[in-house]
């Protein structure tokens, strides 16, 4: 305890950045995430790392496309419009099978919307967010401590097997101020034998590239990668279970949603409802084993989302639809209070909603 | 098992947020559970600050508070859009200085501070946020120097170190209030 | 007695290019260049979308591909990855640098990133069939201005080193073509001259060649070499626009 500090969730994913060997930041303003642009530009003259504030979200991709390319662990955030300008690169690290960490403290949208907290780019972050097949590691931190542990376990991840990993935050995550501890195993980083890093003249010429113009050749390249992300799939996926073993109602919740439902689900406890929480923390690969499980014994699932209803269809696949799945959310830059989910799971509990 | 929930609301530059902080970091000195939810974006600019705080035996679920147990209101439109959130038998502390009226509740107990004139009868204008701060640590019987100290420690950057008797002044000057 | 042989910078293998295309001159330029100074195994090329969008199968450093317009960006990246051991090249056409990327390119240059900018204008879409270019110039035919470009209706040619030169960032600013063996030669002076300001850490280089595109242009090599004298250079004037060293020195 005594090791602990208090860090705004944004400062706490710029520090455990650094503390897990990343040196380069590229990134350009966008409110509620500048705290880690800020973070970087004030410690990283200091440790001989490199801040730059790019000319756009597009731009500042793109550095970490190079940094990336020449074998450095590399990172940028934004939020969501910015998000959506980082969508060309995102595919492209994906398509040259680069690592790299991107973090999304979302607010609302679609446009310009709004800067308050929001879970709207659930589709974006999970499905690619940019063109072609492809995925990302989506990491979706519920306090400040895992806005930093997620941060080191999302370069690890992206190094191993050279993806981008991202923290899919939202406003309150980044805002808020939570007691962490800083203390990590720190993995040395693996080999990159594939990295521009010049040939000095002892090897053959490395290329970091995603065109491919012969189909047979970028048909076996896309396999080649999807039997990578079904790896990540079988090792990576992670979760918390809240009293789900013997719960009659399931809410399905990440970040700021799951925090907003425990408190629920607490209260439902006390008024002799068997209600329980899976919070899924990586949203791709989605967890899928544990709603698997528990749809043998509940009754019904509630996704308490800040959307208009996205993971609630990754809920739906997971539980084969075999019960009933409702929504509870808020949207705009609002956020579900406690009652409001109470409210849901006893009308749900009563069999009063579809 | 205890958990408190406090909302400090007021104009931007009244130090709502400081005032927060400073009660997360005596939580976590104390080895509470703490967070800390500031209101962010343009209304920080000249208009309206909040901040939630939570202090906790157990881990803190959602950090967003909605119904306080303390309510800091340090000017008038804070009391009027917050009064009726507050808990039935929970406390405000209300700027007297700022806030003309009275609280119309009669389920919770009221501190009246006149928080910014003593900050400005005491030569530090700016301190009205920890004159009430004191307030709140008497209230709660939690006011004792050591601790005190020790947190602001945290909040009062190495640069400003002589700002830590002035700030432990301002809290006293609120607690010694009646 | 000299013997022709390939530099070893560039990779003996056939260019993609059409025939009578410059392209293959300007890589050479560069391989010698980066031959003569000594680079290879610490230069890293990028290059872009166009139709020199496979040079990475030509040079024998390491090579990226970047998104279209992108490469001043990740050239960035790549030389501040390791700025004490990366030479840094971007090889991009008329399109990805001065229309889709003019942002990262104008950027770079207002940095002074010290890195090395091969710029082909040739007027011209080369490797989507022959469209209208943010440098293409007035009255133009291509295929998407099939009447001539109109400046009312789509405005003017965009003159890249007139514009950067306004710049305080850029170190070296020169427009070159190689249209004839006199004009490669200050070409290859010049190249290696911006290859020599990132060796010695003066910053950003940006050399615009000046290229023909005989197939898209609807002219044998002959008759589209003689369009750069003719057409090309009244227009995009042959020259140094920037050098501040030598400003320097002058004064």
């Amino acid at each position: 305890m005594a090791d602990k500090v208090l860090m705004k969730g944004n400062e706490a994913i710029a520090e455990a950045a650094i503390i897990a060997g990343c040196r380069h930041y590229f990134g350009y303003p966008i409110t509620p995430q500048t705290e880690v642009a800020a973070y970087m530009a004030k410690k990283m003259p200091k440790i001989g790392g490199c801040f730059l504030q790019a000319e756009s979200e597009i731009a500042a991709i793109n550095m970490v496309y190079g940094v990336s390319s020449a074998g450095k662990r590399v990172m940028t955030s934004s939020s969501s419009p910015g998000i959506s300008l980082k969508g060309e690169g995102l595919s492209y690290l994906a398509g040259s099978d680069l690592p790299a960490l991107v973090v999304n403290v979302q607010r609302g949208g679609p446009g310009l919307g709004g800067i308050q907290p929001s879970q709207s780019d659930y589709f974006q972050a999970t499905r690619g967010g940019g063109h072609g097949d492809y995925h990302m590691i989506v990491l979706a931190p519920a306090s400040v401590q895992e806005m930093a542990e997620l941060t080191v376990k999302g370069f690890d991840l992206a190094d191993k097997y050279r993806m981008t990993s991202m923290i899919l935050a939202d406003g309150t995550m980044g805002q808020m101020m939570e007691p962490v501890s800083l203390d990590f195993d720190i993995k040395p980083e693996p080999e990159k034998p594939w990295a521009t890093t010049g040939t000095k003249l002892e090897r053959e010429h490395n290329i970091v590239n995603s065109l491919s113009l012969v189909p047979e050749e970028l048909e076996t390249l896309n396999m080649k990668r999807y039997e990578r992300y079904k790896e990540v799939e079988k090792n990576e996926t992670m979760y918390e279970e809240y009293m789900v073993d013997d719960a009659d109602i399931i809410i399905a919740a990440f970040g700021i949603a799951a925090r907003v439902s425990k408190n629920a689900v607490n209260e439902a406890r006390k008024q002799g409802i068997k209600a329980g929480l899976i919070r899924p923390i990586t949203l791709w690969p989605f967890p899928k084993a544990p709603f698997e499980k528990a749809v043998e014994h509940a009754k019904a699932f509630i996704s308490v989302e800040l959307s208009m209803g996205q993971m609630i269809e990754d809920v739906k696949l997971a539980t084969s639809c075999k019960v009933p799945v409702t929504l509870c959310n808020r949207v705009g830059g609002m956020i579900p209070d406690p009652e409001q989910v109470l409210k849901s799971i006893i009308e749900v509990n009563n069999g009063g909603v579809e | 098992m205890s958990t408190k929930q406090f909302l400090f609301s007021g104009f931007g530059g009244q130090g709502i947020l400081f005032a927060g902080k400073f009660l997360a970091y005596k939580g976590l000195i104390e080895n509470k559970q703490v967070s800390w939810l500031p209101s962010y974006g343009p209304e920080m600019r000249g208009g309206t600050a909040s901040c939630s705080v939570i202090v906790s035996d157990e881990p803190v679920g959602s950090p967003i508070v909605s119904n306080p147990d303390m309510l800091i209101a340090m000017n008038l439109p804070s009391l009027d859009r917050y009064e009726d959130a507050v808990v039935p038998g929970g406390v405000i502390f209300a700027d007297s200085t700022l806030i003309e009226r009275k609280v119309k509740r009669s389920d919770v107990t009221v501190y009246y501070i006149p928080a910014t004139r003593l900050a400005s009868e005491n030569g530090t204008p700016t301190l009205a946020n920890m004159i009430i701060v004191g307030k709140i640590l008497k209230v709660l019987g939690e006011f004792n120097d050591e601790d005190v100290k020790a947190a602001l420690g945290k909040v009062v950057s190495a640069k400003h170190a002589d700002m830590l008797d002035v700030n432990l002044n301002a809290m006293k000057l609120g607690a010694d209030y009646e | 007695m000299v013997v022709f042989d390939k530099p070893h910078a560039l990779i003996d293998v056939p260019l993609h290019y059409c025939p009578g295309c410059t392209h293959g001159i300007i890589h050479r330029l560069v391989a010698e260049v980066i031959d003569e100074l000594g680079i290879e195994g610490k230069t890293i090329g990028i290059a872009p979308v166009g139709c020199s969008v496979m040079a990475y199968n030509y040079f024998n450093c390491d090579m990226i591909e970047a998104a279209h317009g992108r490469a001043p960006a990740v050239a960035t990246g790549v030389k501040r990855a390791d700025p004490e051991n990366h030479i840094v090249f971007t090889y991009q056409g008329d399109g990805d640098l001065a229309s889709i990327g003019m942002a990262e390119t104008v950027h770079a240059a207002a940095r002074n990133e010290n890195i090395t900018v091969i710029f082909i204008n040739n007027a011209i879409y080369g490797m989507t069939g022959g469209q209208m270019a943010p440098t293409s110039l007035p009255g133009q035919v291509t295929q998407t201005s099939p009447y001539g470009r109109d400046t009312k209706h789509c405005g003017f040619p965009i003159k890249v080193c007139e514009m950067l030169s306004e710049l305080e960032g850029p170190e070296y600013l020169e427009r070159v073509t190689v249209n004839s063996v006199k004009n490669i030669r200050t070409a290859k002076k010049a190249i290696k001259k911006a290859f020599q300001n990132q060796i010695d850490g003066k910053g950003f280089s940006l050399i615009e060649v000046i290229s023909s595109c005989p197939t898209n242009w609807g002219m044998t090599p002959q008759a589209a070499l003689k369009w750069i004298d003719d057409k090309m250079i009244p227009y995009y004037p042959l020259g140094v626009y920037k050098d501040r060293s030598a400003e320097k020195e002058a004064e």
